[in-house]
C-alpha cells in the first residue's frame, strides 16, 4: 500500500495493524515529551482546498510528533486561488522535495487523480474528498469505538458489534468510510436519515436502512455516529427547514433520554448544536466525541508512520 | 480535358454483391461486375465498399476554440474514419446562431475540402434557452440548415420547445434535442446509481434524459412535427422512442459509438478521459441501445466527436471537460459492438452510418445507393482487419477512450466527390487548385 485513498486500500488485517499501531502512538501522546523520531528529516505537506480546522490540525500534531517538516498549503491565499491548476501545484511541491501529501478537496476523487497522475511521486493521504472517503475519520473512529465499548477486545476487531450512522448518508465522506471500515471489521451497520439522503441503491453498502429514527433506535445500538447536517441541503429541497430535520432525525434530549445508558454517541465534528445533536447528548458520560479527537492525532500518526517509515522502507 | 476515370475493382457492397466501381469526376458512372472499362485500376478485392459515412453529431470547435479542434483538423479526423459528410454542432465561440457564423463554418469546410461540413444552427440565441434564434435565415443561407440543436445544453423550456418544433416545420426543419433535465442534473459527474454513491461524484439519473424524451415525443406529437433525438443513452429512454414510433411520431433518434461499447465501471478511478455528457451507463442500458439499433428503434449512430486540450482531462474530475474523440473508431466500435456480434449486417451498418443520418439532415449528395449518376461519395473498409487503438490521429485533441482496445475493421479507402481523402489508410494532402 503505497497511498491511503480510500478504506477499500486496507484488507481487514492492515486496518487492524494501524488501530494497534495508534494504540502505541497514544502510548506516546501521554508522554511528557510526545515526540519520536521516525520521520526526521522528512517533509509532509498538508495540502488542503477545503476549508478545515481540526483535520488539519490533527495532521500537523501527528506528523510533528514523528519530527516530520510540516508544510502548510491552503488554497485559499495562495496561487490556487488565481487559477493555478492542481497539476501545477501538486508539481510545485514535489520540486521542492515534499515526500507525503496530506490531501483535503472539494473534488471527489481528486485524491486519486494526484496518486494516479504521473505528476508527483510523494505518498497521498486523503484528509476527505468531497463526498467520497474521510478514510483517518473513520480509522479513528473505530479506535475510539474499540476502547470505549466494553466486552471489545483491544487487539481485535469489532464483530457483533451494532452501529447505527444518522444523517446526510447521501453526502457524507465520513459516512463511507465508515461504512465500509466498520462492516470490514466485522460491525453491522444501520443508517437512517430522510429518504431524500440516503441512495437508492444503498443496499450493498450497509446491512439495515431506517427512514424512522426511532424505530432505528429501538432495535439496540452499541454505537449511535450522528453526522453534520450541512445548511446547503435545506436549500435543495432535501427537507424542508432545519427544525423538521431536528423533529425527525435529531438526538435531541428526549430521543436521549430513552437510548440505553450505555450506548456510546458519536460526532465527527464539527457540531451544529441542538440541530443533529443536543448539548445533553453531545457532553454526556456517554459522548464519545473528544475521544475521537483525541484519537485522531494517534490515527494519523499511526498513518504516517506506516506509509512513510515502515511502506517507504520496501521500496 | 478529359476526365480521369478510376476504377474500383472486387469490392462487395453491403448487400454482399461484389462488383467494380467507376468513378468520373465527382460522381459514379458505373456499377457492376467485370466493367469492361479502362482507367486507373484500384484493387479492392476483400474490402467492403460503402455510402460515404456521415455523422449528424460533430463537434469541430471552430470558431473559438481552435485548441482543441479546428475545422481543417475535424475534417481530416472525418475523412480517416470513412466520412464524408459530417453535422457541426453549433456551440462554437460565437455560437452558431446566426446566418453568419453558419456560412462561415460552411466556407470553412468547403476550403478544408476533407468532407462535406453542413453546420447545425443553434435552437435558442447564444444556446441561452431563452429566445429562438434566426432559424429561417440561417435556413436560407448559403449553409442550408436544416438541422437545429443547442447540443449540450437542453431546451428545457416546453414552450420554447414547443414554438421551435412547430417553427422549423414550415421549411422542413428538425429540432435535435440533447435531452436533460438540467435541474435534476446540477453538478452531474456520472451515472446515478450505486457507483456514483460509492464515488461521491454527483449522480446523472437516466430519468433527466427519459423525462425530456417522454414530453417531447409528445410535443412532436402535439404539433406534428420532427423531432430528433441526440445520443440516446438508458434502455428508458428506447423504450419511450420504441412507443413513440408505434404510434406514428415523427421521431428519430441516435447513439453514440461510446455508449454502445463502455459503461460506467470505467469511471472507478475517477479517470477524466471517461466522463462524458449524456455519462456512460450500465451493461443493461448497453446491451439495449444495441438491440434498437438492430431493430430500428434507434435510427443513426452518430459520434458526438468532442475533442478537448490535455489540459482539460489532466484535473480532477470534477473539473475535467465533458467528451471523447471517436470519429475516427466510430465505424470500427459499430463493427465490433453490432456486426461481430451477428446483431446487424452491412446493409444496416450502412443506413444507420450514412443513408438515415443524410436523410435526416437531407442532404443530397451523401446517403445515396451507390449507382450511376449519384456522387462519388464511398467508404472502403476491411472487415478482417484487427487494430489495437492508439494515441495517433488527425483530431489535435487526444481525449480518446480506446486506447488498448482491440476493434475489428479499418477504414483503407476514403473518396470524397471522387477524391482520396484516405487511400491505403492514409491521410491524403488535399491540393486546392
Amino acid at each position: 500500500m503505497k497511498h491511503l485513498l480510500s478504506i477499500n486500500d486496507l484488507s481487514k488485517d492492515a486496518a487492524i495493524e494501524i488501530l494497534n499501531l495508534a494504540v502505541e502512538m497514544q502510548q506516546v501522546n501521554t508522554r511528557e515529551i510526545k515526540k519520536l523520531p521516525a520521520l526526521t528529516g522528512r517533509t509532509v505537506a498538508n495540502l488542503f482546498f477545503e476549508d478545515s480546522t481540526r483535520t488539519r490540525i490533527s495532521f500537523e500534531i501527528a506528523a510533528r510528533r514523528l519530527s516530520a517538516d510540516v508544510i502548510n498549503f491552503s488554497a485559499k491565499g495562495s496561487s490556487v486561488s488565481k487559477g493555478e491548476s492542481l497539476k501545477d501545484t501538486v508539481q510545485t511541491l514535489e520540486a521542492m522535495g515534499v515526500e507525503a501529501l496530506i490531501v483535503r478537496h472539494n473534488h471527489s476523487g481528486a485524491v486519486n487523480t494526484i496518486a494516479n497522475s504521473d505528476w508527483s511521486n510523494a505518498v497521498v493521504i486523503n484528509a476527505g474528498d468531497g463526498t467520497h472517503e474521510h478514510p483517518t475519520q473513520a480509522l479513528l473512529d473505530s479506535l475510539t469505538i474499540r476502547q470505549r465499548v466494553s466486552g471489545l477486545d483491544n487487539k481485535g476487531d469489532l464483530s457483533g458489534l451494532r452501529v447505527l450512522i444518522v444523517g446526510d448518508i447521501l453526502h457524507s465522506r465520513v459516512a463511507r468510510s465508515n461504512l465500509l471500515l466498520l462492516r470490514k471489521l466485522g460491525a453491522t451497520v444501520a443508517v437512517s436519515a430522510p429518504s431524500t439522503l440516503i441512495p437508492s441503491r444503498i443496499a450493498n453498502y450497509c446491512d439495515e436502512v431506517y427512514f424512522d429514527l426511532d424505530e432505528a433506535l429501538s432495535n439496540k445500538f452499541d454505537v449511535v455516529m450522528m453526522l453534520r447536517i450541512q445548511s446547503e441541503r435545506m436549500n435543495s429541497a432535501f427537507m424542508p427547514n432545519s427544525s423538521e430535520y431536528s423533529f425527525g432525525w435529531g438526538l435531541g434530549d428526549t430521543r436521549f433520554s430513552k437510548l440505553s445508558k450505555v450506548t456510546l454517541i458519536m460526532h465527527p465534528g464539527p457540531m451544529n448544536r441542538g440541530l443533529e445533536i443536543s448539548s445533553k447528548a453531545a457532553d454526556s458520560d456517554q459522548s464519545a466525541i473528544l475521544d475521537q479527537v483525541s484519537n485522531g492525532v494517534a490515527v494519523r500518526m499511526a498513518v504516517l508512520y506506516k506509509l512513510l517509515a515502515q511502506e517507504k522502507k520496501n521500496d | 480535358m478529359t476526365k480521369q476515370r478510376t476504377i474500383f475493382r472486387n469490392a462487395k457492397l453491403a448487400d454482399g454483391k461484389v462488383v467494380d466501381i467507376s468513378v468520373v469526376g465527382d460522381n459514379i458512372e458505373s456499377v457492376g461486375p467485370n466493367l469492361d472499362l479502362q482507367g486507373t485500376e484500384v484493387n479492392c478485392v476483400g474490402l467492403i465498399a460503402l455510402q460515404g459515412l456521415v455523422d449528424l453529431h460533430t463537434h469541430l470547435r471552430e470558431p473559438g476554440f481552435e485548441q482543441s479542434e479546428t475545422i481543417l483538423t475535424g475534417s481530416r479526423a472525418a475523412a480517416k474514419g470513412g466520412f464524408t459528410a459530417v453535422h457541426a454542432m453549433a456551440n462554437t465561440s460565437p455560437v452558431a446562431d446566426s446566418a453568419a457564423v453558419v456560412e462561415q463554418v460552411f466556407a470553412l469546410g468547403q476550403a478544408a475540402g476533407y468532407v462535406y461540413v453542413q453546420p447545425i444552427g443553434a435552437v435558442t440565441s447564444n444556446l441561452e434557452g431563452k429566445q429562438l434564434a434566426d432559424l429561417l435565415k440561417m435556413n436560407q443561407s448559403r449553409a442550408g440548415v436544416t438541422v437545429f440543436s443547442d447540443d449540450g445544453k437542453c431546451v428545457s423550456d416546453s414552450l420554447l420547445m414547443r414554438r421551435a418544433l412547430e417553427y422549423v416545420k414550415a421549411f422542413g426543419g428538425v429540432i435535435a434535442q440533447h435531452a436533460q433535465d438540467p435541474n435534476l442534473t446540477v453538478d452531474a459527474q456520472m451515472n446515478e446509481g450505486a457507483l456514483s454513491f460509492e464515488l461521491g461524484l454527483a449522480g446523472w439519473p437516466q430519468v433527466a434524459e427519459e423525462a425530456i424524451v417522454a414530453r417531447d415525443v409528445l410535443l412532436a406529437e402535439h404539433v406534428d412535427s420532427r423531432l430528433h433525438i441526440c445520443h440516446v443513452s438508458t434502455a428508458g429512454s428506447v423504450e419511450i422512442i420504441r412507443w413513440a414510433k408505434a404510434r406514428g411520431i415523427k421521431v428519430t433518434a441516435e447513439v453514440t459509438p461510446h455508449h454502445l461499447i463502455l459503461t460506467e465501471d470505467l469511471v472507478k478511478d475517477y479517470n477524466p478521459i471517461y466522463k462524458v455528457n449524456p455519462p456512460l451507463r450500465t451493461e443493461k442500458d448497453v446491451l439495449a441501445l444495441r438491440a434498437a439499433v438492430a431493430d430500428g428503434t434507434i435510427d443513426i449512430v452518430a459520434t458526438d466527436h468532442a475533442p478537448h486540450t490535455a489540459d482539460s482531462k489532466d484535473c480532477e474530475f470534477g473539473q475535467a471537460a465533458f467528451g471523447m474523440i471517436g470519429l475516427e473508431t466510430a465505424a470500427a466500435v459499430v463493427q465490433t459492438t453490432l456486426i461481430e456480434t451477428g446483431l446487424i449486417d452491412w446493409t444496416r451498418f450502412q443506413e444507420v452510418l450514412s443513408t438515415a443520418p443524410a436523410a435526416i439532415s437531407g442532404l443530397n449528395r451523401h446517403g445515396q445507393k451507390l449507382a450511376p449518376g449519384h456522387a462519388a461519395n464511398l467508404t472502403f473498409i476491411d472487415p478482417t482487419a484487427k487494430t489495437t487503438v492508439g494515441p495517433e490521429s488527425e483530431s489535435k485533441s487526444r481525449n480518446n477512450p480506446y486506447l488498448g482496445l482491440e476493434l475489428s475493421g479499418q477504414i483503407v479507402h476514403t473518396i470524397f466527390e471522387g477524391t482520396f481523402t484516405v487511400k491505403n489508410s492514409q491521410i491524403q494532402e488535399i491540393h486546392h487548385d
